[in-house]
């Protein structure tokens, strides 16, 4: 037997007994024989702990880790090491979904403190325990429009969104049969008039902008509510929630709804995934909101305890009337935010994207400096940003270069537009030897 | 376990920090000073203030009310609770995987796409679906993929009609949730009197219209739904498409191969059949698989072997495509911990998963059939649902015990309760699913437990009604939770 299997022969033999069968085969009796396979399955030979090891050490060495000055949606920001002790435990690691409260409060309590803080970095009242990721939270926030506005079928959604927010939106909204239209940009940030213009063309249910978007430009949201409310739509401020502990919150800019990635709040970069989506909304829409929701109550002793609450919304009971089909999703990567965000409190987050800040714009001088790069938008960012290479550069050689040395930067975001982006973790010695490799090339 | 009381939020205290930040020495840029005021939020967010200690003793002190697969037995219904083993964990942190940023180029990330590439191929075996996709983050995404998939391979055969799926009754709630999300009409086909899908109520349901139909198999009863080739065949002969729900893999692993069966389309729980932790409701991941047809309909990102060089690639958005369902190519870290589960079983033991998970529900079932109801009496694969007690205790002026009350009971034996009032076909269902990871002896202890619960029943059913008895908190009152919700701090600040 397999390490992960305690049966013995013996125990097989008196279970066998007690079910009154003669062999292991007669459990499948009720298979047609046919179904039953049998030759021998095409995968590895069994490998012991030390050999998995070693195969994926080989499989890790076929990777180069390049110390990233691209962001698009991931960023490489500190993890403070108390989060990877504290999620290890297995009480958190290998619990269930919290459906027995009475055995997990432990789970429950960490995602209303995650809700909490949700809600105080959007400024908004309600947040769900959490969503797959940005994107698909943004496509949920779109169906959450449409079922909210009733026979619109339209969602805007704005050109300066990070690629992979609209390539998810538009395929979830394929489906459901929702028209999405583009605003277009002006000067590298969703442009108001193309906003106005398309809420007096469509039936329109919501639309969809970025606080900080594919460029890195903070987005100046003045006047999108008042547009978006005179039809009766939902404003969706699509964030990183990192930023938005410095930066004017989707509750400020007037926003319904707010969605976004919480890889920014302390989760390893990993490929991609796991990270959590996020998805908060003002009290009114509450009921219409998909996901989990834990609230707070007494036991029948008064003892303040939290459950999962307004279930009514949800897939096992609804069924095909639910808000959403989504279910439990990232809880564990919830409980990683919640640490994140108490470890740094309202000081740390500040520092974060401060230094961010000053890394980012010491960067952006000095690649101007080198006069390789053009500036492409005059607008105020945080820590990404684009340039434009100078006709004489070739760029697709720069990147070949910086990947030797071991970067990641300089991305093509647009035709002739490539990223960068600054966290608090690149050191000014990193920072100037990026710009030193680009004065040589 | 010990109640304790505390929220993060209560510990904090102005001025007080747990983090520490590099000095970088770039000073000359300030946010405030550059940036207009109109962009930047009017005051902090009041997050906590604490400690690094106070974070440590918090959350440890949380995950102490907390009852996870490494406490004890957890024979929930339908989830597969096996044991999660340390290896997985150890290999999802190295830092040759962590630190890669998903963008970065594919020449620097070809053992990223390796594992991909394998992973897929190893579980094209193991189901017998020729192509994968691993991007969706969970099951009820893997469900809404596949049917975008379904819908998508319709779509462009030019077949627009095709907007129904049919879903039995005793389905998983994600399935016609997840049709619905993808746009499709839900029709119920009813079980048979032995919980199989009732043949002659499928016919008259397939048509033109059919877009396909959503099983698991065996189904949420534990019954192998052994008409699935006539199943199969009315379908396609109508010209639908057999989507399969992995919920139910464990007991087929290594056994049959959803492949043989005649479905086209199917998702797995990497979270439930391939061993990763369910980390309290998340991270998982739910890979699809597709017959050979339907290739071109996979979502895109998907690793390819290049033609020309022998770098693998992702392949980016094709016409035929179902289009891009996460942000990447989800969930990587529950991708390698399954990879290195399917590693450790091999060919060798694979076999094994589906007969011992088997071998221990149906011991279970034929341990407490004395005591408990048990609706359909068949062989079952890898779980089982009974209808209640068999004695509740009712008598004149006390009310029987129900489902429950008899779950509540458990928890003060140290075991976590079984699946309740799920699937909806009986009452007073109680799901049952051990899985091969737990031993005869802990089997015995929790068949000795069910009995001392049916005969407590049996004699005083309050004693039932009160539990449980030793758990941190009593049963908590879900009524005013929903009805007056209080759903963060500062609600809860604004009620005391």
């Amino acid at each position: 037997m397999n390490q992960h299997i305690p049966h013995t022969k013996e125990d097989i033999q008196q279970m066998l007994d007690k079910i009154g069968m003669k062999s292991l085969q007669e459990l499948y009796s009720d298979v047609p024989a046919d179904f039953l396979y049998k030759g021998e399955f095409d995968l590895p030979n069994a490998k012991s702990e030390e050999e998995i090891r070693r195969f994926f050490k080989q499989m890790a060495s076929q990777n180069t880790r390049l110390t990233p000055f691209v962001g698009q949606g991931w960023y490489d920001h500190y993890t403070p090491s108390s989060i990877v002790a504290l999620t290890s435990r297995s009480e958190f690691l290998t619990a269930y979904t919290p459906y027995q409260p009475e055995i997990s409060q432990g789970t429950l309590r960490y995602i209303f403190e995650y809700q909490s803080m949700i809600c105080e970095l959007t400024g908004l009242e309600v947040s769900n325990a959490s969503m797959y990721d940005g994107p698909t939270a943004a496509a949920e926030a779109a169906r959450m429009a449409i079922t909210s506005a009733r026979k619109k079928d339209t969602i805007l959604i704005s050109s300066t969104l990070l690629p992979q927010v609209k390539e998810v939106v538009k395929t979830y909204a394929r489906y459901a049969g929702t028209s999405i239209v583009e605003i277009a940009e002006e000067e590298g940030e969703t442009s108001l008039a193309s906003l106005k213009e398309a809420l007096s063309t469509h039936a329109v249910a919501g639309a969809i902008v970025p606080t900080t978007n594919c460029y890195g430009i903070i987005e100046n949201h003045s006047g999108f509510a008042d547009a978006v409310h005179a039809v009766k739509a939902l404003l969706i401020e699509y964030c990183d929630p990192s930023t938005l502990a410095v930066l004017k919150t989707p509750a400020e800019w007037g926003a319904d709804i707010a969605v976004g990635d919480g890889q920014s709040l302390g989760i390893p970069l990993c490929f991609g995934g796991p990270t959590l989506g996020f998805m908060a909304c003002s009290k009114e829409h509450l009921r219409k909101l998909p996901g989990r929701i834990v609230g707070a109550t007494t036991d029948k002793e008064g003892k303040r305890c939290f459950v999962l609450t307004l279930q009514a919304r949800e897939q096992h009971i609804r069924r095909d009337k639910a808000t959403s089909n989504i279910c439990s999703n990232e809880s564990l990567m919830a409980l990683w935010v919640t640490i994140y965000l108490s470890i740094m409190g309202p000081e740390g987050m500040k520092e974060v994207n401060e230094k961010s800040y000053a890394g980012a714009h010491y960067l952006y001088d000095e690649l101007l400096h080198t006069g390789k790069f053009e500036k492409a938008y005059d607008k105020p960012f945080l820590k990404e940003f684009v340039l434009r290479p100078s006709k004489d550069i070739d760029i697709a050689s720069l990147r070949k270069k910086l990947e030797e040395a071991g970067i990641f930067a300089a991305r093509e975001v647009r035709k002739e537009l490539v990223t960068f982006c600054v966290t608090e973790k690149r050191s000014k010695e990193e920072i100037d030897n990026l710009i030193n490799i680009i004065k040589e090339a | 376990m010990k109640y304790y009381d505390k929220l993060i939020f209560d510990l904090s205290k102005e001025g007080r920090r747990g983090y520490s930040l590099p000095e970088t020495g770039l000073t000359n840029h300030k946010m405030k000073e550059e940036v207009p005021s109109t962009l930047l939020r009017g005051s902090a967010p009041s997050l906590p203030q604490v400690s690094e200690v106070d974070v440590v003793r918090h959350y440890t002190n949380l995950s102490q009310m907390n009852f996870g697969v490494d406490t004890g037995f957890y024979p929930l219904g339908s989830c597969t609770m096996k044991y999660n083993p340390k290896i997985n964990e150890e290999i999802a942190s190295m830092p040759g995987f962590q630190e890669i940023h998903p963008l970065q180029p594919e020449s620097t990330i070809q053992g990223i796409y390796s594992i991909y590439s394998e992973m897929e191929k190893m579980l094209s075996a193991i189901t017998g679906m020729k192509y994968f996709t691993l991007n969706p983050c969970a099951g009820a995404h893997g469900e809404l993929t596949g049917l975008m998939i379904m819908r998508s391979y319709h779509r462009n055969r030019g077949d627009f009609a095709r907007t129904k799926v049919i879903v039995p009754d005793s389905a998983h709630g994600t399935n016609p949730a997840s049709a619905a999300v993808c746009g499709l009409d839900v029709v119920v086909v009813k079980s048979n009197a032995e919980g199989l899908v009732d043949v002659d109520d499928l016919k008259p349901l397939l048509g033109p219209d059919l877009a396909g139909i959503m099983m698991t198999n065996p189904n949420t009863l534990g019954l192998f739904e052994r008409d699935i080739k006539e199943i199969a065949s009315l379908v396609h002969k109508a010209g639908g498409l057999l989507y399969y729900d992995g919920a139910n893999m464990n007991p087929l692993m290594g056994v049959v191969r959803p492949g043989d069966m005649g479905f086209d389309i199917m998702h797995l729980n990497l979270h439930k059949t391939f061993s990763t932790p369910h980390g309290g409701g998340g991270p998982g991941s739910g890979p699809v698989g597709v017959a050979e047809f339907l290739k071109d309909c996979l979502p895109y990102p998907h690793v390819e072997e290049g033609e020309e060089s022998n770098l693998l690639y992702a392949k980016g958005e094709t016409p035929e495509c179902a289009g891009m369902v996460s942000g990447h190519m989800g969930n990587f870290g529950i991708i390698l911990r399954a990879c290195a589960y399917i590693l450790s079983i091999g060919r060798q033991h694979i076999g094994e998963v589906g007969y011992m998970a088997t071998l221990n529900a149906n011991y279970v079932k034929e341990s407490l059939r004395d005591v408990y109801k048990l609706p359909i009496p068949s062989v079952c694969k890898h779980e089982f649902v009974f209808d209640g007690l068999i004695n509740d205790g009712a008598r004149e002026g006390k009310e029987g015990a129900t489902t429950l009350d008899v779950a509540k009971r458990l928890l003060d034996f140290g075991f976590h309760a079984p699946t309740i009032y799920f699937p909806l076909l009986f009452h007073q269902a109680l799901m049952i699913e051990p899985t091969e990871t737990e031993s005869k002896e802990t089997l015995d202890a929790f068949i000795e437990v069910m009995h001392t619960i049916a005969a407590e029943a049996a004699e005083d059913s309050d004693i039932l009604h009160a539990a449980p008895h030793n758990a941190p908190i009593g049963r908590p009152d879900d009524t005013t939770a929903a009805k007056h919700p209080i759903i963060n701090y500062r609600d809860l600040k604004a009620e005391a």
